[in-house]
């Protein structure tokens, strides 16, 4: 697997003199490509992106679009300096509203799993149910939370959690299924018990599903922090967001949008600096890039 | 050891049948397997894929229980997993986030051994197989070949009483598979280990073994048990000789025999050899 994973990175090109030069030679060079491989990932997106931009104030400029339909990208710069105190406040609201989801989707999602992965009647009695659940759209649900819990932090943290918990469930319970009968084999002819065979083993196993799982939670909690935020906000860039509207502040609008993209972004990419910390670094790469390597 | 009835025999396989049941009904894997074998003494299987020698091999080591018969060590029936073995699988069944060392290591770890006499002999044995240098390597980073041998030094690590290989080069080219081989009839006749050793390669089973068990398509019996009597230490080199050639060429009629292995033959050859043996006609049609 790894092998087919690399080779476009380590094949010698042809006419590269990799071939029949010395091992640390070819190996700085491999590194060099990979460096090169690394940098191309970074700059081709931004080079993209300032394009778009670019693109994008010129039109507007050109054909003077009315700001309330489209300002242009500097005037969404200007409101995000002049409203950068309330930006800052309101993400911390939406931050905090998201990390409570999360945890509790992850609270709650892991230990299910693993009742569902450990105990076959439960899992026959849960895992249809949770399954058919999803078909439930969750924001139409939103109303119903705000008559049981009020106005306060709790709806927004109860909507983003009931989003955000399936991924985790489905993919530490896909984790903990996938490990091959020679591994629990092997773990037995060794001696170790049921307790070190999951701890040793089992659930290292799953990290890297589990880790895939977490990684799409985070941005499902984004989404339905937000989501409680329009039913029944008094803050939060979700609240900032309608107030915008409200106003036909199509600026602070935009600014709102990449507050939330940043928030969105910074999230996702502390779960993976977390992932990155607890898995050896190969494993990283499969989970994220899972779909290039078979 | 005692008062055992089977002479002395280390292992005892005794009218070991199983069958599994899937959901297009039952399938016979193995059909009353009897034999024996000694201390230190090396066993081959060979057969045709499906004649349940995974399963033989999961029986023997206790991880799987027979539907009939029973599996006995040193006079003891076995009826959980044992703990006093090596096992070799067919896929080097390394953990991923573990380095060559560390998945020898998870061994020793479980056993609780000694943990720096265990590092030392690791990488002792690491060097053995033609490792060292690779100790902290992660699997990912090693060759097919290198990984099996990883996990060859994991089964070794505890000198367990006996070692049990299923196809354990299966999946190797022919260089890696001759050079494993050596290094394996290395590592077994240093410790003089016991050893049940599964293959689908004839080479393979006589070169290594002291006798090889040749099994029947499936329902999985011994058709014959063949002793091998060349000396020891064994040469590629003997490969050669016509002893071995002996050898292989009996084991090799037995499978042509079974319809194993098939010759084609020209049309009117075909139509003659079909009537002189009728029998053979039916193992074919029921080897499908
Ligand atoms: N867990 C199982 N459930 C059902 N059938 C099985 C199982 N394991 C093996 N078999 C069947 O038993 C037969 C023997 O399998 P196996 O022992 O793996 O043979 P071999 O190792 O000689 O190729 C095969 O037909 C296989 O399909
Ligand atoms: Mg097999």
């Amino acid at each position: 697997m790894s092998e087919t994973a690399d080779s476009p990175v380590f094949a010698p090109r042809q006419g590269d003199p990799t071939v029949g030069d010395s091992e640390a030679g070819a190996q700085r060079r491999r590194r060099r490509n990979i460096r090169r491989d690394r940098v191309g990932s970074v700059i081709y997106p931004i080079g993209m992106m300032v394009t778009l931009l670019v693109v994008w104030e010129a039109a507007a400029r050109l054909f003077s679009i009315p700001a309330y339909l489209l300002p242009a990208p500097s005037a969404i710069v200007m409101s995000m300096d002049s409203n950068s105190a309330v930006l800052i406040k309101e993400s911390i609201g939406t931050t905090l509203e998201i990390l409570l989801g999360f945890a509790l989707s992850v609270g709650v999602g892991v230990p299910l799993a693993l009742a569902i992965y450990l105990w076959r009647p439960f899992a026959r009695a849960v895992y249809p149910l949770l399954v058919s659940s999803q078909a439930v759209p969750k924001v139409a649900v939103a109303p119903l939370f705000l008559v049981w819990f009020g106005f306060g932090l709790m709806p927004k943290v109860l909507i983003a959690f009931l989003i955000a918990f399936f991924p985790v469930v489905i993919n530490t319970a896909m984790g903990l299924a996938a490990l091959e009968r020679e591994k629990i084999y092997l773990a037995r002819s060794m001696g170790l018990g049921p307790f070190a065979t999951f701890f040793k083993i089992q659930l290292p196993n799953a990290l890297p599903s589990i880790f895939a799982g977490l990684k799409i939670s985070i941005t499902f909690a984004v989404v339905g922090a937000v989501v409680g935020e329009f039913v029944g906000g008094q803050g939060g860039l979700g609240y900032l967001l309608l107030i915008a509207n409200g106003n036909m502040d199509t600026a602070l609008l935009f600014a709102g949008i990449v507050a939330l993209t940043v928030l969105g972004v910074v999230l996702f990419l502390l779960i993976g600096l977390a992932e990155r910390l607890v898995l050896p670094p190969h494993a990283v790469e499969h989970a994220s890039f899972g779909g290039e390597t078979m | 050891m005692t008062q055992i009835a089977d002479d002395h025999a280390y292992l005892c396989i005794e009218k070991l049948s199983k069958v599994y049941s899937t959901r297009d009904g039952e399938v016979r894997a193995l059909n009353n397997v009897s034999f024996t074998q000694q201390r230190g003494e090396f066993i081959s299987h060979v057969g045709p894929s499906g004649c349940g020698k995974s399963t033989l091999l999961m029986i023997a080591a206790g991880l799987i229980p027979p539907s009939s018969g029973e599996v006995r060590v040193g006079g003891r029936k076995v009826d959980r997993p044992r703990t006093d073995i090596g096992i070799v699988f067919q896929s080097p069944v390394l953990l991923d986030w573990r380095t060559a060392l560390g998945n020898i290591m998870l061994q020793a770890e479980s056993r609780k051994m000694n943990r720096r006499e265990a590092s030392a002999r690791a990488r002792e044995l690491l060097a053995t197989v033609g490792l060292s240098g690779f100790e902290d390597r992660f699997p990912h980073e090693l060759s097919g070949g290198m990984r099996q041998r990883v996990s060859i030094c994991r089964a070794l690590i505890h000198n367990p009483d006996h070692l049990l290989m299923d196809e354990p080069f299966g999946a190797l080219d022919a260089l890696t598979r001759d050079q494993l081989v050596l290094d394996l009839q290395a590592l077994v006749s240093e410790r003089r280990m016991t050893a049940l050793f599964i293959t689908h390669s004839i080479a393979e089973a006589v070169f290594l073994s002291d006798r090889v068990i040749v099994m029947t398509p499936r329902p999985g019996s011994i058709d014959r048990i063949i002793d091998i009597k060349l000396p020891r230490p064994r040469t590629l080199a003997m490969r050669e000789t016509p002893e071995f050639a002996d050898y292989s060429r009996e084991i090799l009629e037995l499978f042509l025999a079974r319809g194993v292995l098939r010759e084609h033959r020209s049309g009117a050859e075909k139509e003659s050899g079909n009537e002189r043996n009728s029998g053979f006609t039916r193992l074919r049609t029921t080897a499908r």
